[in-house]
């Protein structure tokens, strides 16, 4: 049986007319073509296809659609804001936290849910976020150290914000901390 | 060691996929989805070994929504196999089975769902035969044999070595020791799932994109398995989820898709389930290990003698090469002047072995560094200066005729025990903690193809555009190591451009030349030496051009930061982009290849072909861990490695592959096994297939170590497999230091060390392993003479080289 429905995905209104068994993970990948978001098991047990649903890290895999109705999905293609990469998109890249990078959507997502809730998250902090997340190539240290510096740079831009909110604006230095300069 | 003089060389930039992997925009083989594709499901046997009475697929064929149903009789009947000497596959089986998974039919339909419920339509029955789940079933039993071929009843391969007297040497040592380990099976469990999609044109043509490590040797195996012209087969290596050797051979996924691309006239998919990835396997052969080392009294080994029994599971795969491996290389990081291997791979009834990240080696490595470690506490020496007195030297030869070029080992012991407080800690941790070392050696690149030709390994051709950006066209397979940023760097540094101006093309039998694959740690070497040579070949014709326009001569000119310029007047000199416009005015096309082979030096004895390399990593780890004497559980707190890289092309992803290494290593001492029940696999999952989260990895030290190999590109050596060697002994040498107990066998599992411990209390000997040896007689061995410490060739010829 197919039903339709309409879901908010990386801040688009989407219609989907889907088998209503099908899991979220392929109604991404499948009927939105936003394959970004992986699977390693489609069982819930190694993390990849993690997106976010109201900012709570969900595995897709085992999430239906109807129940996330009118509640704002997000996945790896909604990280960025414009060409503008998210902090830890750009950490993740020039530490090299991505090798074969196909656990590397699913960890963006579990680590923002983090740094949204725990701006500076101690390493254990870092550690307890992401053991849901498996990853077989980087032996995790790259990803704990990008996760890290994002936060770091997004503690650093919250920083420099506040104070420019009080002192008036100076141009650029967000870019600069964020390392988009 | 400095840099200075390169622009890109020895800097940490991101790898250039960095950007399309973090946004998700790296397209992997599931997600390609092609207009009218179909949907592929394989049957797969229920059985571990059976012979098929009745396949009938006619209520399959008559489910709306399905295309095509494929049994083996849909396939040319012949078998194939990666090894030319093990042809013992088919890739749908027609008479027997002979593991659980081993797939009978495939189904194309518009949808997963659909053939997925249409191969439960095929109607399948076997009569079953004697299982046979172990080395000692295997031997015991001639009469239920698994293949007719091989070196015996169930034996797919015995082998037989000896270099020089061991017996003669073992009577002049002050020491001789016996002991046996066993090192158990484990899988790569790469995060992607193996996914292939398959289209066979209406002209005939066939296209296959694939998670393969290897598309050349896919490409020359589905001409032969299929019955197409290989000329009308295109391959195209999709960016690969993680391989560790498991993306290695031809599979049946494969060749099914395009089977029934071919019948039903459209695109068809198959992805397989975690499930059908464990069954899949090639992974880690489990390897019982006996060996018998004499020693002098200050730790130097007078010789050695080796025997390994693989469970080589129910196909030959690479398990010719994986039984040499096991003897191969334990001659490199020491010295050993004698050395007799023996060694012996059985078939049995269980998803077939092959390569994974250290092919062969890590077994014997845990089992000589435990043995060496042994042997210092018997010698009452410390186990850091026994291995550090007795380091192969540079520029010799081993036993076996392997040549070491340049080593780093001596170094690398000396950074990790300085970094690691060894000499504090060593014996002097409280009860419960320990540390430990040990190291290895490993190939960077196999000296010889899988299959015998006179060609290049690895081809690349560099083509410059009249914009000034270049491509670089080669047929390696980015695993996630980062071969094709390496290509990029290099020719980067070259030509004097940025990476950033390259794009390069991989792993696409149409367009790229071979490389053999993503597999023995080759690429960097391999496909790095043959981009260096093209670029060199290029930067020739652009330096000729710009010379005449300049009235220099080309000697005179350097290439960097996007300009060519005269080297003592740096002011003349033109943009790079005008370099090439001007080079392809005087030259015509600018598309130029380079070529390499490795220098030909394998020993010139029947199994001399497999350990060759053109240098070896060396790698050394000290472990510490806490062990919880009430639960048996083992923590490593803190890990060190150092590695011999030769050069580091780019530390920042040396650094990754070292600590990924580690990783992986950690997991097979501590606790990942790939075991069956009645040929089920026990934890076909994710989640009971234990391997460690980012809480179980621990802080991890990396140190690198440069030796500027002659052979290698710009010096390099390789980073992705060696060192994983030492990290598994040197955690059980660890576990032995905390608390007394030796384990021998892997994984060092809690209840492992908890008989370990409850044998201590009782006073028996506190040791965890093996008793048992099978019952197996080794061929007579093949005597050669021992080419230990012969000097190496000075200059070492290769093929292609001007
Ligand atoms: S695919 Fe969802 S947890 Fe593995
Ligand atoms: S980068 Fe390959 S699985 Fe994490």
């Amino acid at each position: 049986m197919k039903a339709q429905m309409t879901l908010t995905v990386n801040g688009e209104e989407r219609d989907v007319f889907a088998a209503v068994h099908k899991t979220l993970l392929e109604v991404l990948r499948e009927d939105l073509g936003l394959t970004g978001t992986k699977h390693g098991c489609e069982l819930g047990e190694c993390g990849a296809c993690t997106v976010l649903v109201d900012g709570e890290p969900v595995l897709s895999c085992l999430a239906l659609p109807v129940e996330c109705q009118g509640r704002e999905i997000t996945t790896v293609e909604g990280l960025a804001q414009g060409e503008r990469l998210h902090p830890l998109q750009q950490a993740f890249a020039e530490l090299g936290a991505a090798q074969c990078g196909y656990c590397t959507p699913g960890m963006l997502l579990s680590a923002r849910a983090l740094l949204e809730a725990t701006p500076m998250p101690t390493r254990d902090e870092v550690r307890q976020a992401l053991a849901g997340n498996l990853c077989r190539c980087t032996g995790y240290t790259k990803i704990l150290d990008a996760v890290e510096l994002a936060a770091l740079r997004l503690h650093r831009a919250g920083q420099i914000e506040r104070s420019q909110a009080r002192a008036g604006d100076s141009p650029g230095a967000r870019a600069m901390v964020t390392g988009r300069a | 060691m400095s840099t200075k003089r390169f622009s890109v060389i020895g800097k940490g930039l991101p790898k250039i996929d960095s950007w399309s992997k973090v946004t998700g925009a790296t397209q992997y083989a599931d997600d390609l989805f092609l207009p009218r594709m179909a949907y592929g499901k394989l049957l797969r046997s229920p059985h571990p070994h059976a012979l098929i009475t009745r396949l009938d697929t006619s209520r399959a064929k008559a489910l709306p929504g399905v295309f095509a149903v494929i049994t083996g009789h849909d396939l040319p009947r012949l078998k194939f196999g990666i090894m030319p000497v093990s042809q013992d596959e088919e890739a749908l089986c027609v008479e027997k089975v002979r593991m659980v998974g081993d797939a009978v039919a495939a189904v194309a339909a518009v949808d997963e769902e659909t053939a997925e419920r249409a191969t439960l339509l095929i109607d399948v029955e076997y009569e079953l035969l004697p299982p046979l789940m172990s080395i000692e079933d295997s031997l015991a039993h001639p009469e239920a044999r698994i293949h007719e071929y091989g070196d015996g009843p169930n034996v797919h391969k015995a082998v037989s070595l000896q270099f020089g007297d061991v017996e003669e040497a073992f009577r002049q040592a002050d020491l001789v020791r016996e002991d046996v380990f066993f090192f158990e099976g484990n899988t790569h469990l790469p995060m992607e799932e193996h996914a292939a999609v398959a289209h066979f044109g209406p002209d005939g043509k066939l296209t296959l994109w694939s998670s393969t490590q290897t598309p050349h040797y896919v490409h020359r195996l589905l001409g032969k398995i299929l019955d197409l012209p290989q000329a009308h087969i295109r391959v195209i290596a999709t960016p690969v989820g993680g391989g560790f050797g498991g993306k290695l051979d031809a599979f049946a996924h494969e060749i099914a898709a395009c089977r029934l691309s071919q019948l039903a006239g459209r695109p068809v998919k198959i992805a397989l389930t975690r499930e059908e990835v464990f069954y899949t396997h090639r992974g880690r052969h489990p390897v019982l290990m006996w060996m018998k080392t004499g020693f002098k009294k200050d730790g130097a080994i007078t010789g050695m003698h080796f025997r390994s029994w693989l469970d080589g599971g129910a196909y030959g795969s690479y398990g010719v090469a994986s039984t040499f491996y096991t003897g191969a290389l334990q001659t490199v990081t020491y010295k050993i002047p004698v050395y007799k291997f023996e060694g012996v791979r059985v078939f049995t009834n269980k998803p077939p072995c092959g390569p994974k990240r250290g092919h062969g080696t890590p077994q014997p490595r845990f089992a000589v560094e435990c043995h060496l470690d042994k042997a210092a506490e018997q010698l009452g020496l410390d186990p850091v200066e026994m291995r550090r007195r007795h380091l192969t030297e540079p520029f010799t030869k081993t036993a076996n005729h392997l040549t070491v070029t340049t080593t780093g080992l001596a170094e690398c012991i000396d950074r990790v025990v300085e970094a690691s407080g060894w000499h504090e800690k060593r014996g002097k941790l409280p009860r419960g903690k320990g540390i430990g070392i040990a190291c290895s050696a490993y190939m960077t690149g196999a000296g010889l193809a899988i299959y015998w030709n006179d060609m290049p390994h690895s081809g690349v051709v560099v083509r410059a555009d009249r914009s000034g950006g270049v491509s670089v066209l080669c047929g390696a397979t980015d695993i996630g190591q980062g071969s094709d940023s390496i290509l990029a760097y290099v020719v980067a540094e070259v030509l004097g451009i940025e990476p950033k101006d390259i794009r390069v093309h991989p792993a696409d039998t149409d367009l790229t030349p071979v490389d053999l694959g993503s597999y023995s740690s080759r690429v960097t070497l391999m496909a790095g030496n043959a981009a260096i040579q093209a670029a060199q070949r290029l930067r020739a014709r652009i330096f000729e051009a710009v010379a005449k326009k300049l009235e220099v001569t080309p000697g005179d000119l350097e290439a960097r930061d996007r300009r060519v310029f005269v080297k003592d007047d740096a002011e003349r000199g033109v943009a790079f982009a005008e370099a090439v416009v001007l080079a392809e005015s005087m030259h015509g096309v600018l598309a130029v290849p380079g070529s390499y082979a490795p220098p030909k030096r394998a020993g010139k004895y029947k199994g001399g072909g497999v350990g060759p390399s053109p240098c070896y990593s060396f790698s050394a780890c000290v472990v510490e861990v806490d062990v919880d004497e009430e639960t048996g559980q083992v923590r490593p707190t803190e890990v060190w490695v150092a590695h011999d890289v030769g050069r580091a092309l780019n530390p920042l992803l040396v650094e990754g592959q070292v600590e990924g290494s580690i990783y992986m290593g950690l997991g097979e001492v501590l606790m990942e096994e790939q075991v069956f029940r009645k040929g089920v696999h026990k934890i076909p999952s994710m989640l009971e297939y234990k391997s460690p989260t980012a809480l179980e990895t621990p802080e991890i030290h990396t140190i690198l170590v440069e030796t500027d190999d002659p052979e290698g590109p710009f010096g390099a050596k390789e980073a992705g497999q060696g060192p994983l060697l030492p990290v598994i002994p040197a955690v059980a040498n660890a576990v032995y230091d905390a608390v007394g107990v030796r384990v021998d066998e892997t994984p060092i599992s809690p209840d492992k060390v908890v008989r370990g411990l409850e044998l201590k209390r009782q006073g028996k000997p506190a040791r965890v392993g093996p008793e048992k040896l099978p019952l197996f007689t080794f061929p007579a061995p093949r005597a050669i003479d021992s080419a230990f410490g012969l000097p190496a060739d000075a200059i070492a010829e290769r093929p292609f080289a001007s």
